[in-house]
């Protein structure tokens, strides 16, 4: 035990290496190393048995005595303009989806912060509800309401104001649609957690002397709710890039989204070095996002220890 | 001020009906008699009834509830040690990939989590023969694997607002590490325990992608059984069991939310007393 330790250590070694090792060996052996074989698989050749890959390795008497890397499955992915279209597409749909989310998420978080604390809570809860209910399920609801003879035709013709159902079911719309609502929540609940913490009294200095509520707005709130903003937008950016059940639902049959992709080359193709190598390009565009993310994150925890 | 007021009125008015009306008209047409669930064509409760009859989405059904608890049990005891050590051992060798191993899954797209597990799995079973085949337990250490991240940050943020004084004051006068955990930091944490438990268990019970990746034959989930089924279109006895499954989510959350508030109140009472006394 050192001298200039910070405080008394209460966990005595081995009880806190302990503590540490148990989810430690966990997620080292259930999230990252699955990361490491995917990135092998991914240079090795596509065979017809089980497992449906070459090994990369061969063996004899203990001696490595080759290793075949094959760069295959990558340069395909690079020539073949599908999976390139895929991956733009997927990163514009979830760009788009997130500035959204974003114009949706941001007022509704502000109204909720600055709403009075007894609603606060009841209004918090209503946005995590939905959450709690299944997401295939909600999913699911727009199909009823976006399709030809669904909620918003319907109602629509009812009133008279078009003679033919507006095809919304099976197009990008439905994408967008799917998304904003399945994601809302994760851009309400980090841009609330900091608004509802912002110092109230800058806004009233800014009023004392002269400053209009929107140039308050625009030179105070918006600067400070800027880790809530930049969480909120990778909370929802990172996962719709790689969504699967929304486009397949909602989307046309041919919508080019990676996660999609991904699933039919593994459950229709049955090409598993393809689908690690779409994995690990999918984890690379990632990483950029992820890395804000964690720093978006850390701002934020300082902030609250301060 | 006035018209400040009515704008965020109207906002979250707007935004809440964008939340909810998908959820409730879910609800209104499980109550269709019609088989197109969108044409009304009266009050009906036949296809709830027809749910019941239905022994593929109550295996379904039984099967998913059960991973989900052992899942939830699971990634709590795994998140609460995870979440104590980042927030209570300050500064460790490795901390930053473990703090990055609990929030990575977070956001990962199921898509990614789903395979590469699936390909750990295959690889392990090459090597040791374990685990067997896929099935119910590659599904939920799966599960385990991703929502071990929820009760970490969930257990995190509680312990790094709460102050350790208490912890201190027991260490002062000489109680083991693992009393103080038991007797003083596990009761002020167990509401954070509770809700990560049932995050655990709805995540588990939600789960399409990753379940999809790693369950092998005759191991359907529900959502497994409902995506089948909704990729035909859509069927009203899935809007029953929707609104089966929005009520019972409702009033678990209800009853979490009151608990949880009175908790809080008898905490803030018992701190006024203590300063008071």
């Amino acid at each position: 035990m050192s001298a200039q330790a910070p405080r008394p250590r209460r966990w005595g070694l081995a009880g806190r290496n302990l503590v540490v090792a148990v989810p430690y060996f966990w997620l080292l052996l259930f999230f990252l190393v699955p990361f490491i074989i995917v990135l092998k698989i991914s240079f090795s050749e596509a065979r017809i048995g089980i497992p449906p890959y070459a090994p990369l390795l061969s063996w004899a008497d203990g001696h490595l005595v080759q290793i075949k890397l094959n760069f295959a499955t990558f340069t395909t992915m690079i020539e073949d303009s599908l999976y390139w279209k895929a991956y733009l597409n997927s990163i514009k749909v979830a760009a788009i989806s997130t500035v959204f989310c974003l114009l949706i998420g941001y007022p509704m978080a502000y109204a909720i912060a600055r709403a009075q604390s007894t609603w606060r809570h009841i209004l918090l809860m209503m946005v995590i509800l939905p959450f709690w209910t299944s997401f295939l399920l909600r999913v699911y609801a727009w199909i009823g309401i976006l399709k030809n003879n669904g909620l918003i035709n319907n109602f629509l013709m009812w009133l008279g104001v078009i003679d033919t159902p507006i095809v919304m079911i099976q197009t990008d719309f439905a994408i967008y649609i799917g998304i904003v609502y399945s994601y809302l929540p994760f851009m309400i609940l980090p841009l609330y957690s900091n608004l509802e913490k912002m110092d109230l009294t800058l806004l009233e200095a800014a009023a004392d002397l002269g400053s209009r509520p929107f140039k308050a707005f625009l030179t105070i709130t918006l600067p400070l709710s800027m880790p809530g903003i930049v969480a909120g937008s990778m909370l929802v950016f990172i996962p719709a890039v790689g969504e699967f059940v929304i486009p397949e639902l909602l989307g046309p049959s041919d919508s080019l989204m990676i996660g999609k992709v991904l699933w039919s080359v593994f459950f229709t193709k049955r090409d598993w070095p393809t689908a690690c190598a779409v994995a690990i390009a999918l984890l690379l565009l990632l990483v950029i996002p992820i890395v804000l993310l964690q720093r978006a994150q850390n701002a934020e925890a300082r902030g609250a220890h301060r | 001020m006035k018209s400040r007021g009515t704008f965020r009125l109207s906002v979250l008015v707007f935004g809440f009906a964008f939340l909810y009306i998908p959820i409730l008209s879910l609800i209104f047409y499980s109550f269709n008699k019609s088989r197109l669930v969108t044409v009304w064509a009266g009050f009906s409760t036949v296809w709830y009834g027809r749910l019941l009859e239905n022994n593929q989405v109550l295996d379904a059904a039984w099967l998913s509830l059960k991973i989900a608890a052992v899942n939830a049990t699971g990634a709590v005891i795994l998140g609460t040690l995870a979440g104590l050590s980042l927030a209570r051992f300050g500064k460790f060798r490795g901390r930053t990939l473990l703090s990055g191993m609990t929030t990575a899954p977070l956001v990962m797209p199921e898509v990614i989590t789903g395979l590469s597990l699936l390909m750990l799995f295959v690889v392990m079973e090459g090597l040791f023969g374990w685990p067997e085949g896929r099935g119910v337990t590659t599904i939920t250490i799966a599960h385990i694997t991703l929502t071990v991240a929820y009760v970490t940050v969930i257990v995190q943020s509680r312990l790094s607002t709460l102050d350790d004084s208490l912890e201190e004051a027991a260490m002062d006068l000489g109680a083991r590490p693992s009393k103080i955990f038991f007797v003083i930091t596990l009761p002020i944490i167990a509401p954070a325990l509770i809700s990560g438990w049932l995050l655990s268990f709805t995540i588990s019970l939600d789960d399409l992608v990753i379940a999809s990746f790693v369950a092998g034959p005759g191991s359907s989930t529900l959502p497994m059984v409902i995506f089948s089924k909704v990729r035909m279109g859509v069927s009203p006895d899935i809007n029953a069991l929707a609104s089966i499954i929005v009520l019972l989510v409702t009033i678990g959350v209800v009853i979490a939310g009151i608990g949880m508030a009175r908790q809080e109140k008898r905490r803030l009472r018992d701190m006024q007393m203590a300063a008071a006394g």
